[in-house]
Parts: structure tokens; sequence; C-alpha cells
């Protein structure tokens, strides 16, 4: 009788690492452990949305866009034209006055936030072992990012040359 | 290889560590560098007198360290890029690294007077 699984035994996940309940009479069975990336229609949800591999493919997104907004705003800032030296209120009043330039500093603001919030979130993930710990690093990470972004865009939206 | 640990050593270990430890400090530059950009809406002085702190000698050499983390960043994050998206990107993984420290290198030494121009005048006169 021929069956559509060939390559592996599926066994429910309870039993896969144990092997129990195969019932094949082989003592190399006790060992099967189930594919670590098997999944059939069978396997259950365990989460309602693919939350980590969204924000994976995010950082990958991100980081190719802010590879070149952050290049830019380095040569343009600190590089070219005298470097930090031209730097003052004015110089930021006569980027400003560009719609083009507060764009760029927008999406630059929010991806490099977004993108930075999200790599810290993987590091507390890491190293920070115990449970409320991670909780109370993460809250205060995920306080720190919503305050700074929104203030930053608040800044960009009202900004006054004339204050 | 230390027993019990996951930690493999050679280019792919210290990329992944450089990768880390350039990302934290470039995310805390940013809180402060996000601060300081907005005392453009308290005043022209106050946000002229903190950006005078940018221009002292230690801050103008920590603008190029900066500059270094955020390169080695951008270009180690292309070569991650390439190792989950290319193919052949795990295959080269090695020579990818070795290319973006070298690209890395080039443009530092670019960045150099460029970026501690500011210093290197007021120090040598010009």
């Amino acid at each position: 009788m021929a069956t559509e699984i060939s390559d592996s035994i599926v066994v429910p996940s309870a039993q896969a690492h144990t092997g129990q309940g195969l019932g094949t009479g082989n003592p190399a069975d006790a060992f099967v452990v189930e594919p670590a990336r098997t999944r059939t229609k069978k396997t259950p949800r365990r989460t309602r949305t693919n939350f980590e591999m969204l924000a994976w493919l995010f950082m990958r997104l991100s980081g190719v866009v802010l590879v070149v907004l952050i290049l830019g705003h380095l040569l343009i800032n600190i590089v070219l034209d005298g470097g930090v030296s031209k730097i003052s209120f004015a110089f930021v009043a006569g980027k400003w006055a560009s719609p083009f330039w507060q764009g760029w500093d927008l999406l630059m603001l929010w991806l490099a936030m977004l993108h930075g919030s999200n790599g810290m979130r993987t590091v507390i993930n890491d190293y920070a072992e115990k449970d409320s710990t991670r909780l109370w690093l993460k809250l205060l990470l995920g306080a720190a990012t919503v305050f700074t972004v929104l203030l930053g865009t608040l800044v960009i939206f009202t900004f006054d040359p004339n204050i | 290889m230390p027993a019990g640990t996951l930690y493999r050593g050679r280019e792919g270990m210290w990329s992944w560590v450089a990768h880390r430890v350039t990302g934290v400090l470039i995310f805390f530059f940013l809180f402060a560098h996000v601060l300081d950009t907005a005392l453009v809406r308290v005043s022209p002085q106050a946000y002229d007198s903190v950006i005078q702190t940018y221009k002292t000698p230690l801050v103008n050499l920590m603008e190029y360290g900066l500059t270094a983390a955020i390169l080695f960043h951008a270009l180690n994050g292309l070569r991650v890029v390439a190792v989950d998206f290319w193919a052949k990107g795990p295959k080269y993984q090695k020579q990818m690294l070795w290319t973006v420290v070298g690209v890395w290198v080039v443009l530092m030494a670019g960045a150099f007077y460029p970026i501690l121009q500011h210093t290197l005048r007021t120090w040598f006169g010009g």
C-alpha cells in the first residue's frame, strides 16, 4: 500500500522525542525525532501571525533602505562641504525648507528606530534569561521607542524657522 | 571549540559579534541624536550650543568612530542579505566578509580628513 509520506515518519509532537507509540519494535526508533521544520496540514498553528518572520523580513528590507538614507545623511551632513563645521540651526532650517529632506528625515527616523528597536529586542531575548527581566527591558525599550519616534516626528512637522 | 557552546569562532561568529556591538552602539546614539535635534523646537541658541559639543575634538573623533560603526553595520548588513537571499551567499560568506572589511578600510581612509577636518583645521590652521 503506497503512502504519500515517504521521507519521514510523522508522529504527534507529544511523542516525537520518545518514539513511544511507533510500535515498530526497532530499538533505533526510540530516538526518532520529528524533523524540526516538518509542517503538515495537521500541524497546529502556534501563533495567529507570522510576527517573527515579518520582523526578520523587515530587518532586511529596512536595512537596505537605511544604507542609502543614512550614508546619504552622513555624506551631506558631516563629510561634504566642510564637514561638521557648517551644522547650525540655519543649516537645519535650510534643509527642512524642502519637503524632500523632511520626507527623507522622517522615513529615516521611523525606519532606523524600528530597525534598532527590533534589533535590541533580539539582544534582550538572547541575554536576559529571567522572564520578568525580559518583560521589563522590553517594556522600557517599547516606551523609549514610541517616545523617540513621536518626538522626532513632531519636531519635523512643527519645525518653525522663525522661532 | 569549547564544549557546551554554540559559538563557532572565525569569520561567521566574529562578524555576527561586530554586527551586534555596532548595532547597539548606533541605537544608543540614535536616541541622543533625536533628542539633540529636538532642541530646534526650543530655540536656535539651544540647538547651536549643543551642536558646539559636536565640534569639539573628542566628539568629532567620536563622529568618526560612529561613522566606522555605521559603515561596518551597513556593509555587513548587505552581506547578511546576500547570505539569506542569494543562492550562493552561504558558500561565499567568508569572501564577502573580507570584501566588506576591504571596502570599509578604503572608505574609512577616505572619510578621515572630511570628517575630522573641523578639528584638524582648528589644530593646524588652514
